[in-house]
């Protein structure tokens, strides 16, 4: 039934590749480089060793990266998507090669980051038949993916990969997997020549941008008198940060972030009033409550970003702009919704929204920012006690990266910290685990994250818990010489849970204190420089030798144990009860 | 918001895997399909969803958005009971000698608007279509007859209003999407604001 696969094994030499026929395998990285894939992280195995393969023909064309662990591989993946703005690959075999890429999958999916999966499978006679490293792959990753197909012969292969890679970018970006079989991989056939995907007849990822929607958002917007706007990843994804800044100038209405938001629009930018939900800044948490307009871009009103919903923004009126209809009426009915791309429905709204400043509203929020500096920020970035805190780090960093470097972080109070303090100049700097919360994203992510802008200084901010979820990834980059800064804030517990134990559950502390390695011999181990610090005056000296280092740095920096984030909307909270302490 | 009966009406591409893209939306929010059919459309290569939920209007509206975004979703619908003329067919299986001897076969038939599919010496098949209490009436009368099968299938619902969906295709079918795709001309029709 199907090909003997040492009689139609693929050629290996250069001069038989101008044959017209071709093996899927080989069809497969043709494909990859005609859309412009410059990187793959992957690690081979059984069942996609055809495409390993032919891979050694490419070396010129595509880096591989091999990782030590598919969920790694994904990650940096993700991360070199989320730095470039373009689709991250990944290749991995059957069985629990695949297996393993699921928490990525769902990460990418929740977070709308574009990426695309190969997985090789086990020969298509074999399907179903409990075979060696044979996984339902399909089956276990359709909630977590966008797209996914298999294929089981090798001239579906250029129209499946463009389709690929025409769903994984286009609309709403998510991640997609293709599952080969082995035999598809081996196959030859007569290639006609790769075509990308522009159109599928099922799939509209460009709606229709309806002008009196726009018409009655700019409405609302001009007889507002308390408007605020809240962004998210959507202004990045759709690349339309200079239509955000233009909407926001003109109209002068101040402006939040949701975490995956952050770095749209400046850090320092005068309209910029900051972080939105649990842990986000306290004025566009409390004022959310007092604003008479709401205009939503590009965002999905999370739980953490609304806290309770019946005591959110009950008196607002909601402008919601966004690409994906699911989204709209989710969670915050609108009551003007904008369905389409932000980069064409931000331009139609700053024509017709009237040019105001709106000071008296914007002094609102100046009022609650030094409320919150005199309650929390003073004393996390300037302590007066001995220990160090981990806004002091994030402070001291930004000191000497002045908001150029790439900030990825991992899951936890580490990330709060990272992603309140951290300074962003220009969009794509702040990469971080929004939806899923994933520990263990921040390393591997950060490798990724320089492939995909290596003119970048990538800061990887990780705590003590995440760190060893994927520290193998050390191995990468003593593999491939990659230059990754890795500043681990170790407070020597599992912070975020330790804080609601300490908060919510009587300060019985179950299972958070962690027990951590010799970073620095173990980083030495992997021929990666390394130094700890416990004290103030050895803070901004490491930090500047860090960065200053040629090649990847690991710097440990001792923190106080038992600090708490703050401000917090504690769960089941509405955002105007959050707390200063 | 209370609960009613909705018939979902999706047009789809005929793809493997994509029943149980399908399915998870509903198993993710731990709602149950009470009837669930797929079958081939009047458009060739179309497949046509038919599936029932005790839901709220609120939570439908979401389910039907979750299906269409499906990337081999090309259209979907969702409808009250009044708004659509549904069916369900059943099958019954029974002993032929005691049918034969005991019931009024002819007013069985003539009542139930049932037919006779198949007799044979030992059993009798009889079917019949219709709503739920109708197909279960007739379960109810021959119960006593010593009935040894009983089947009955999915609802299959027409939408009352529905133009067809041969036009709507086309608009599918066009590169670029159009000006005149898009049907939602009121404001504040929330049902149509995403139609396609």
């Amino acid at each position: 039934m199907f090909p003997n696969p040492q009689l139609q094994s693929a050629p290996a030499s250069p001069e038989a590749l101008a044959a017209p026929q071709v093996s899927g395998a080989v069809a497969l990285l043709q494909g990859l480089v005609a859309e412009g894939v410059d990187t793959i992280f992957g690690y081979p195995g059984g069942a996609i060793i055809p495409i390993y393969d032919a891979l050694y023909d490419f070396q010129e064309q595509l880096t591989h990266v091999l990782v030590r662990h598919e969920q790694g591989g994904i990650h940096a993946a993700q991360g070199y998507a989320r730095a470039s703005g373009r689709v991250g690959v990944v290749f991995a075999t059957s069985g629990p090669g695949a297996t393993n890429l699921v928490t990525g999958l769902a990460d990418a999916q929740i977070d709308s980051t574009p990426l695309v999966c190969i997985t090789g499978q086990v020969f298509a006679h074999l399907l179903g038949t409990d075979a060696f490293q044979e996984t339902d792959i399909l089956n276990i990753t359709t909630p977590v993916t966008k797209w996914n197909h298999q294929i089981t012969d090798a001239r579906d292969i250029p129209a499946a990969l463009a389709k690929a890679f025409y769903i994984a970018r286009s609309g709403r970006p998510g991640p997609v997997l293709l599952d080969i079989t082995k035999n598809a991989q081996l196959q030859l056939f007569e290639h006609a020549g790769y075509e990308p995907c522009t159109h599928i007849r099922s799939y509209r990822p460009r709606p229709v941008v309806r002008p009196e929607y726009v018409q009655r958002a700019a409405e609302l917007i001009n007889q507002a008198q308390r408007p605020l706007v809240l962004w998210g990843q959507g202004v990045l994804l759709g690349q339309a940060e200079a239509e955000f800044r233009e909407f926001i100038e003109k109209s002068g209405i101040p402006a939040a972030w949701t975490i995956l938001g952050a770095g749209a629009l400046p850090t320092g930018h005068p309209l910029n009033v900051g972080m939105l939900g649990m842990h986000g800044n306290y004025g566009p948490n409390v004022l959310t409550n007092e604003c008479d307009v709401l205009v939503a871009i590009g965002m999905r009103f999370d739980d953490r970003v609304t806290g309770r919903l019946d005591k959110y923004a009950r008196q607002a009126q909601v402008i919601h702009l966004d690409i994906d209809p699911t989204e709209i009426d989710k969670n915050v009915t609108a009551t003007v919704p904008v369905w389409g791309d932000c980069k064409e429905t931000l331009p139609l709204l700053t024509q017709l929204v009237a040019a105001r400043q709106h000071p008296a509203w914007r002094q609102r929020f100046r009022d609650h920012d030094a409320e919150e500096v005199a309650a929390v920020i003073q004393d996390e970035l300037f302590p007066t006690q001995d220990e160090l805190t981990m806004g002091e780090v994030i402070h001291q960093l930004n000191e000497l990266t002045q908001g150029e470097a790439i900030i990825v972080t991992d899951v936890g109070q580490h990330q709060m910290v990272a992603c309140r303090y951290a300074r962003l100049n220009h969009p794509r700097l702040s990469i971080t685990s929004g939806g899923l919360g994933t520990m263990g994203f921040a390393l591997p992510a950060a490798i990724g994250a320089r492939y995909g802008a290596p003119h970048r200084t990538v800061v990887a901010v990780i705590g003590d818990g995440g760190i060893q979820m994927t520290i193998q990834e050390l191995g990468t980059i003593m593999q491939t010489g990659i230059e990754v800064k890795i500043l681990l804030l170790n407070n020597q517990f599992l912070g975020m849970v330790r804080q609601w134990q300490e908060l919510f559950h009587e300060r019985r502390y179950s299972a958070v204190e962690i027990a951590s390695p010799d970073y620095v011999t173990v980083a030495n181990g992997y021929g990666i420089a390394a130094r700890r610090v416990d004290c103030r005056p050895d803070l901004q000296p490491a930090l500047h030798q860090m960065l200053e280092h040629p090649g990847s740095f690991l710097l440990e920096v001792r923190v106080t144990r038992e600090n708490n984030i703050f401000p917090m909307v504690p769960q089941g909270c509405g955002v105007g009860e959050i707390r200063l302490k | 918001m209370s609960k009613q009966e909705y018939n979902i009406t999706a047009y789809t591409e005929n793809q493997v895997g994509l029943l149980n893209r399908l399915a998870i939306i509903f198993s993710r929010r731990k709602i149950n399909i009470e009837s669930l059919n797929t079958s081939p459309s009047e458009i060739e290569g179309i497949h046509r969803f038919n599936i029932v939920v005790h839901e709220s209007e609120e939570v439908v509206r979401k389910i039907a958005r979750q299906m269409e975004k499906q990337v081999e979703v090309l259209k979907v619908y969702f409808n009250p009971n009044e708004e659509v003329i549904w069916q369900e067919m059943a099958l019954y299986k029974v002993p032929t000698d005691v049918i034969a001897e005991r019931a009024l076969v002819e007013r069985l038939l003539r009542e139930h608007g049932a037919r006779v599919v198949l007799i044979r010496k030992d059993y009798t098949v009889f079917e019949t279509t219709g709503h739920r209490e109708e197909t279960d009436k007739l379960l109810a009368v021959l119960h006593p007859y010593g009935l040894i099968e009983f089947v009955r299938s999915a609802r299959i619902a027409i939408i009352k209003t529905s133009q067809g969906f041969h036009h709507k295709l086309r608009e599918f079918e066009r590169q670029q999407p159009g000006e005149e795709v898009s049907e939602n001309e009121f404001l504040g029709r929330r049902d149509k604001v995403f139609s396609m």
